[in-house]
């Protein structure tokens, strides 16, 4: 049998324990035995894209160590497994490294290409927006991204549109970025809040009641927009609306 | 040290506009999306212009040294310029050869790279830039925001008032037409008093030494047509090797930049006609040295186009001014860096990282991955601010010790949930100022994991 370890970005561990719940709870309901490495932080990401490299490398030695024993490696955010995957390479590539590195995958991902699900028994009657985050999107590549001239595909969607009862609303804009961007969303404040509030006003305009994405960053951000707006927009992670039954 | 966030932030003081700005250059993002979808081979042209550009930059001097020979065979003077001043130098000697007075340009963003109109009119000649947005600008005495509509920062009202000022136009009067009719008019007048016209270049080519002129006005071939001495200034990364690889960047360059299948004039350059002086400038200013650095030499791809700057929703929302340097938007903040690394070190990081700037550009140049390495060389060399850097290796120290991380974690959310809101939300809470800080849960997820799967165990 597979062995699956579960990655929980730190801020989401910290703040959104439903999402991690969520994710594990829609693992173990697929039939899969999940493991939570407790000693787990953070993949190192946010020093890094902050230009400090050299201050994610105790990060990123950490989560080989909690992560290398897992034939998958399974995480409810892009963005960190794009890290993993792509920026890895601060550490020696060891066969523990390069193993980590091929075997980090995105929720979504796994789902659709590891476990081929087909169908979910989730129940979910809202209007939805999806807010496709960069770092899957252009990253790992989770769905077309409007720029390029190929097929049209969205692992998310295909997942989205499994869920009974939903509504999927358009979008003006399908890809742009929300604005948050790690340590850009404190150093460029402004951008940042203009960005998302133009992110929201789509939504919105679409008649969303829920904003959803695969990295819960994204959403935090968004999150933080709307309840000081109080509009009456909520946001869940996507691993919450598959997760989602009638009761 | 001004940096983009300031600047950015001084643009966001008026949100209209920045939504009109917004708008305008998604407009163009969108008419680019029509028009590269409407090739079903787009992304194999892509691929084709990367290697075609990887092959010349592998082999830039010989190609070099190949347009040199044939350029020199067809008539053309051939110089070379080390940096900046060395260029300005040059086409000074040669206007000051002719006696020359007056020169008519078509828009360069090298001369603008280089400072030449300054240059020029501190030794008494007069430079006038004949695209209708580098004239206006030239008017309202601004650098370009952009590197195809230079203009795009202003609005059509604003263009009104400062032809009505420095043209002479009527008061109130903002009908784009009329405008540019007024325009015309007065250039129209330059150009046939031009002792030299000056033109940037798009695309050199090794096998034949002539070179193309990409335009959608016209005006690069008046002003060459009429005046007697032709200068054009190129960067060395320019050229192409063959005729043939013309049509894979020609067909890129128009579909990226404006969503036109091809520019109105692509004008072909090969001669002096009798009588007259043809001249190329060869300049490198930092782009030898660029070529030197294997993670970035990829950036000499570009074409000019500005489709990452279409594209950037930084870039759309922050104008090309916040950035302080002569090309802007995600290419400039991988270009700037190598030029002076002190001055623009807020560029990179006037990013989200979202990476669709890559996929937009024509030649494929990884400029979301150059951000992210070019952060990493900023703050090696000590150009980050102190609090981030120490914010950073503080944070760096906290996740390498995973229980000091969920102590720190839970001492955090119930100092969150206990302070007092004016003291959550101070001064020093950049992102309190237009966002709530997410609400802090009474157990982690560590912690729910602990009770519900792990057995208890610890």
């Amino acid at each position: 049998m597979m062995k699956v370890g579960l990655f929980i970005p730190c801020y989401v561990d910290q703040f959104y324990p439903q999402v991690a719940i969520a994710t594990l709870k829609l693992l173990e309901n697929l039939g899969v035995t999940v493991e939570y490495p407790l000693q787990q932080t953070c993949c190192g990401q946010p020093m890094a894209n902050a230009g400090c490299e050299e201050d994610s490398v105790q990060a990123a030695r950490l989560f080989v160590r909690n992560f290398h024993h897992f034939d998958y490696i399974v995480s409810p955010s892009g963005s960190c497994s794009l890290h993993v995957e792509e920026h890895y390479d601060v550490l020696d590539p060891t066969p523990e490294v390069q193993k980590v590195r091929a075997n980090i995958y995105e929720l979504t991902e796994f789902l659709i290409d590891i476990l081929q699900v087909k169908t979910l028994d989730a129940y979910f009657p809202y209007k939805v927006g999806y807010h496709a985050s960069c770092h899957g999107l252009r990253g790992l590549r989770l769905g077309h991204a409007s720029e390029l001239n190929r097929p049209d595909f969205s692992k998310p969607h295909q997942l989205l549109h499994m869920v009974k009862g939903i509504e999927l609303v358009p979008l003006d804009r399908p890809d742009e970025c929300c604005g948050f961007g790690g340590t850009f969303s404190v150093s460029e404040e402004a951008i940042s809040v203009k960005m998302g509030k133009d992110r929201i006003a789509d939504h919105s305009r679409h008649g969303a009641e829920v904003i959803t994405a695969a990295d819960m960053s994204c959403l935090m951000h968004l999150e933080g927009l709307l309840r000081r707006q109080n509009s009456p927009i909520k946001v869940m992670h996507i691993a919450e609306i598959l997760n989602a039954t009638q009761n | 040290m001004i940096d983009h966030a300031t600047r950015a932030k001084r643009f966001n003081a008026d949100e209209k506009k920045v939504n009109w700005h917004d708008e305008t250059l998604w407009f163009v993002r969108h008419k680019r999306d029509l028009s590269s979808k409407g090739i079903p081979e787009w992304e194999q042209l892509r691929e084709l212009a990367a290697a075609i550009k990887a092959n010349v930059l592998s082999h830039l001097d010989e190609y070099l040294l190949e347009f040199e020979k044939n350029a020199i065979a067809n008539g053309i003077q051939v110089h070379w310029a080390k940096n900046a001043e060395e260029h300005n130098q040059i086409v000074h000697q040669i206007i000051q050869k002719v006696k020359g007075k007056k020169v008519v340009k078509s828009k360069s963003m090298l001369t603008e790279e280089c400072h030449l109109n300054e240059y020029l009119e501190e030794r008494q000649i007069e430079v006038i830039d004949t695209d209708l947005g580098e004239r206006i600008i030239q008017l309202s005495k601004e650098a370009p925001s952009h590197i195809v509509m230079p203009a795009i920062h202003m609005k059509k009202e604003e263009v009104g008032d400062l032809f009505h000022e420095k043209l002479g136009t009527p008061a109130g009067l903002y009908d784009p037409q009329l405008l540019t009719a007024a325009a015309r008019e007065q250039l129209r007048f330059r150009f046939l008093q031009a002792d030299v016209a000056l033109t940037g270049v798009n695309f050199a080519i090794a096998e034949t030494g002539g070179f193309v002129v990409c335009t959608n006005e016209g005006n690069a071939d008046m002003g060459v047509h009429l005046a007697p001495v032709h200068i054009a200034c190129m960067g060395i990364e320019k050229l192409i090797p063959k005729v043939e690889h013309l049509g894979v960047f020609l067909r890129l360059l128009a579909r990226s930049a404006t969503g036109q299948p091809i520019t109105a004039y692509s004008s072909h350059f090969r001669t002096p006609r009798p009588g007259c002086e043809m001249h190329i400038v060869l300049v490198d200013n930092g782009r030898t040295e660029l070529l030197g650095r294997p993670d970035f030499r990829k950036s000499l791809n570009c074409i000019r186009c500005g489709a990452c700057m279409n594209t950037c929703p930084i870039y759309r929302r922050s104008g090309g001014h916040s950035y302080d340097y002569t090309i802007p938007g995600p290419i400039g903040s991988i270009l700037s860096p190598n030029i002076d690394m002190r001055k623009h070190s807020s560029l990179p990081f006037a990013s989200t990282l979202c990476g669709s700037c890559s996929d937009v550009c024509p030649v494929k140049i990884d400029i979301h991955t150059q951000l992210y390495k070019w952060r990493q060389i900023i703050a090696k060399e000590g150009h980050l601010p102190a609090s981030k850097r120490w914010s950073m290796r503080m944070a760096g120290w906290l996740m390498a010790h995973p229980t000091l991380f969920r102590l720190s974690g839970k001492v955090g959310r119930r100092i969150l949930s206990i302070l007092p809101r004016q003291l959550v939300y101070g001064r020093w809470n950049e992102w309190g100022k237009a966002r709530e800080m997410p609400p802090p849960p009474a157990q982690s997820f560590h912690d729910w994991y602990l009770n519900n799967r792990n057995n208890g165990k610890k």
